[in-house]
């Protein structure tokens, strides 16, 4: 018998476990397993390591043998690392880090020409960042559904937004909100990705100044902002762009109507109560100031007639970007505000698009608004009151549809194709699936609007994704909950702990959600993530062209091919054409005189799948990821004179470290 | 008197006897001008694929040769190439390239043309396309020859390998790579086409051999009658 068969033959054994405790589920689960079909050696492992049913049906359900393929990709944001995280679901392997907001040598990320330029892209003016908060990334929308195409991710840092193109997973876009210095609200996209959100956080002036925080009602501000992107090029286009000045509430997460609600923009607000801090001097500090009031604010927002009013020039320029006034929002009747309960969290739209969840963070409540309802009331004009702005506020109980009583600490919410709803509750570091109502009361069979599970999670959750879970046609099957805190899962590793990202299977809509696998992040903090189905994403195996640049994803203009290498000289400026095969550049002698500026190309030739060439050059501080097709630009000025010995840095070949040469700078 | 021409060209056929035995006339025509056919078809498909398997490639790497070009991943060969000193693919056969369209296509046609002489000259027009498919595979087998054992002694691997001459069909051995090489489309229907211009002759000398005979004893008749 091959090896194969008796793979097949442990894994059918294996499977028979997992049946065999779904069976007994409940009952005893620490109950010791024992595997009756070709077993033996599966037997002595179980046994040697302890393991209990749950463990087995743990493992086979996220084993993924070699060469196998994930069926579902996850985006996650790397949190302070500036980057963006891909990793494999069910396996919970990383695939893939991507270099955004920060440099990052492995991609060769901002040290070449042509990715300094996308990052200098989202440099405020007069300076260089090189960190971001990566908070929520947001994919590519086609009908309410991912599309695969692009992923954009905000920096609440910075309140910058990038654009990540699906077919080689970099960063093309960065682009610096003008009048904003953080964002949270973002990035999610509109249903079919005509705009990208980008709401604020921390209320400041608009315009970068300077303003006392005795000014704060008077001068300092809140806004949201609609990234126009063009698909077709692959880019946000910041002259289409346009933001909504909003109260000084500190904005906080937003969602993109759908189907029923396409056309609105939800987004939710805490610090109603204007508070500005201040303990030090006697004041409440903000997390009491920010706490006093009972309801804040649920944002909802007409985007297509503020599209037609910006369209119609009633923006104005603030730091050049166009800004619709609040008072013109209240006028034309694109903000409105429904009361949510105190300091709230989350914002998430059902897959039908007619219910609102918001979580209460400080209440063990998810308060669901009905669409429809929201709609009504403002088609009817009745406003019982108007914020201090004169912002129109609905009714609460004429908005709410229902509330559910989920546990202590909810926060973010998405949903399955089975009509549940799955909410992440801080304070309780659980998951607790509960009931939609409507329509969808039809797909669970049980009393709508009601809790039937929770299952714990280590620890301190903040979101969590359900694969494909805020689409309009959600997965299911697999959740991820994303804890902030790992305490004792993981050897430990000193006082900095990596976080925890736990996977669920939620694939039963009967039988309870059962944790599946813990996977440590030391990284930073990713705060959410999303999961796409593998086979969505049609990424490139090498570049389409020799001689391709990806910052434009056209051909490079200073592209060689083989035969064509050469150096050129202009005056003071030597102009390097170069190109990299196994195992050799060509030139492999460079040679200028001090002060000479250099500018080096070197396009990758190669055609074969994963034949990447880096390209280090020692003091002058470079690095290069060169991958099959690929050209790259070095541009420095030879301020040392000697001798400098280039290499590849990736392994690329038997005789990898004889790809070399000498860069010399004479005196 | 009989031209050059006439006797090239041979005996055309009585309108009455072909009426009658149409079919039978058919069959040189079909089974010669399939065969022209088929060569002209074939230059446009592959004739031999070598397939190289290694660890690090679980698809393979595959070239096809076809009678002016190489496909598939010659690029990445020619990259493995290099590290034993062979020379690139693309070198090789470089007249042969330019004029087997040329070639193949007048070859074909020369069967075709067999098709309208009913001598025994149709013989040697159609004769190369009978021979073609082996020098086809004589011209590819002096190509590795000569590509195989003409190894740069100053490439980078150039003593780890000794110089090898891959096998025309089956299987081989080089470094850590196993070759498969295949007789592909465009060679199997030139191979077609030699059996067909075999059947095609036979079937000529069956059917105008007697016709030849005849009109030869006619003008035997003829010149005799006349001289008495």
């Amino acid at each position: 018998m091959g090896t194969r068969n008796k793979h097949y033959l442990w894994l059918t054994a294996l499977a028979l476990v997992g049946l065999l405790w779904l069976l007994t589920c409940g009952k005893n689960e620490q109950k010791a397993v024992t595997v009756s079909v070709g077993g033996q050696e599966v037997n002595q492992v179980i046994q040697q390591r302890g393991l209990t049913a749950q463990d087995v049906y743990a493992a086979v359900k996220t084993y993924i043998p070699t060469g196998k393929h994930d069926e579902y990709i996850m985006f996650a944001s790397g949190g302070h690392s500036g980057q963006v995280l891909v990793i494999g679901v069910p396996s919970m392997r990383l695939l893939k880090v991507i270099g955004v907001f920060t440099p990052e040598p492995w991609q060769g990320w901002g040290f070449s020409k042509e990715t300094r330029e996308v990052l200098a892209g989202g440099n405020p003016p007069g300076k260089t960042l090189t960190w971001g908060d990566v908070h929520h990334p947001g994919l590519s929308e086609t009908g309410g559904d991912y599309d695969g195409q692009f992923l954009f991710v905000n920096d609440k840092a910075n309140s910058r937004v990038a654009v990540i193109d699906l077919r080689d997973f970099e960063t093309k876009q960065i682009v610096k909100n003008p009048i904003s210095l953080s964002d949270h609200g973002g990035t999610f996209v509109t249903p079919n990705t005509e705009y990208v959100i980008e709401g604020g956080q921390y209320a400041m002036p608009l315009n970068g100044q300077y303003a006392s925080l005795d000014q704060y009602k008077e001068k300092y501000r809140g806004m949201i902002t609609f990234w126009k992107f063009d698909r077709k090029k692959g880019r946000l286009v910041p002259g289409q762009s346009f933001a909504l000045e909003l109260p000084p509430y500190w904005q906080d997460l937003s969602d993109a109507g759908k189907q029923v609600s396409e056309g609105w923009v939800f987004l939710n607000s805490f610090n109603t109560e204007m508070a500005t801090g201040g303990v030090e001097s006697g004041n409440p500090p903000f997390e009491a100031g920010a706490s006093q009031r009972d309801m804040d604010y649920l944002h909802v927002i007409n985007l297509r007639k503020a599209e037609q009013l910006f369209k119609a020039g009633k923006t104005k320029k603030i730091n050049g970007f166009n800004v619709l006034p609040l008072d013109v929002l209240i006028k034309e009747g694109v903000l409105y505000f429904v009361p949510e309960p105190k300091s709230p969290h989350g914002i998430d739209v059902t897959p039908d698009g007619n219910y609102l969840v918001v979580s209460g963070k400080l209440d063990p409540h998810v308060t669901i608004y009905n669409f429809t309802k929201i709609k009504q009331a403002i088609e009817k004009g009745q406003f019982k009151e108007h914020d201090p702005y004169g912002v129109p506020i609905i009714d609460f109980d004429t908005a709410m549809e229902a509330q559910v009583e989920v546990g202590l600490g909810p926060l973010h919410t998405q949903f399955d194709p089975n009509g549940y709803a799955y909410t992440s509750l801080f304070l309780e570091s659980a998951v607790a699936r509960w009931t939609l109502g409507g329509q969808w009361t039809s797909k669970h069979g049980k009393e709508p609007w009601t809790l039937v599970d929770k299952v714990s999670v280590h620890y301190n959750i903040g979101h969590l994704a359900v694969a494909e879970g805020d689409n309009v046609h959600p997965d299911g099957k697999y959740l991820v909950a994303l804890n902030k805190w790992s305490i004792d899962r993981f050897a430990n590793v000193g006082p900095l702990l990596p976080q925890n990202f736990q996977l669920v299977d939620i694939a039963s809509k009967d039988q309870p959600m059962k944790l599946l696998y813990d996977m440590p992040i030391g990284i930073g903090e990713p705060h959410y993530a999303q999961i796409i189905k593998a086979d969505k994403i049609k990424a490139w195996e090498v570049y389409p062209e020799i001689g391709w640049d990806p910052s434009t994803q056209s051909k490079h203009p200073k592209a060689v091919q083989a035969g064509g290498e050469k150096i050129v000289r202009r005056g003071k400026t030597v102009e390097v054409f170069m190109t990299a095969v196994r195992s050799h550049y060509t030139p492999e002698h460079v040679e200028v005189k001090k002060g000479d500026r250099v500018i080096w190309h070197i396009t990758n030739i190669e055609r074969a799948r994963d034949a990447t060439h880096g390209f280090a050059l020692p003091y002058y501080n470079f690095n290069l990821s060169i991958e099959p097709g690929e050209t790259q630009t070095i541009e420095f000025v030879a301020d040392r004179a000697g001798v400098y010995p280039f290499y590849c840095t990736e392994f690329c070949s038997a005789l990898h470290l004889e790809m070399a040469g000498y860069f010399l700078v004479k005196p | 008197m009989v031209t050059e021409k006439e006797l090239i060209l041979g005996p055309r056929v009585p309108r009455e006897l072909l009426q009658k035995e149409r079919q039978r006339f058919l069959m040189p025509t079909l089974f010669l001008g399939g065969a022209g056919l088929l060569l002209l078809i074939s230059i446009f498909l592959p004739y031999w694929s070598l397939t190289l398997y290694a660890p690090q490639y679980p698809k393979g790497l595959q070239m096809k040769v076809y009678v002016n070009r190489v496909t598939g991943d010659v690029n990445e060969i020619d990259e493995l190439n290099h590290y034993i000193g062979m020379r690139s693919l693309k070198e090789a056969a470089p007249l042969e390239r330019s004029l087997s369209i040329i070639i193949v296509g007048a070859i074909g046609l020369l069967a075709l043309a067999a098709v309208y002489i009913h001598s025994p000259v149709a013989a040697f027009f159609a004769f190369p396309g009978f021979l073609y498919p082996l020098i086809f595979l004589g011209d590819l087998y002096f190509w590795m020859w000569n590509f195989g054992t003409h190894l740069d002694p100053r490439a980078p691997l150039s003593h780890a390998v000794k110089p090898f001459v891959p096998p025309l069909l089956g299987e081989g051995y080089v470094g850590q790579f196993k070759t498969v090489a295949s007789w592909d489309v465009g060679l199997w229907l030139a191979f077609l086409s030699s059996v067909l211009i075999i059947i095609g002759l036979y079937w000529h000398r069956k059917v105008y051999k007697p016709l030849l005979e005849q009109e030869l004893l006619a003008k035997a008749k003829e010149t005799s009658s006349k001289s008495a």
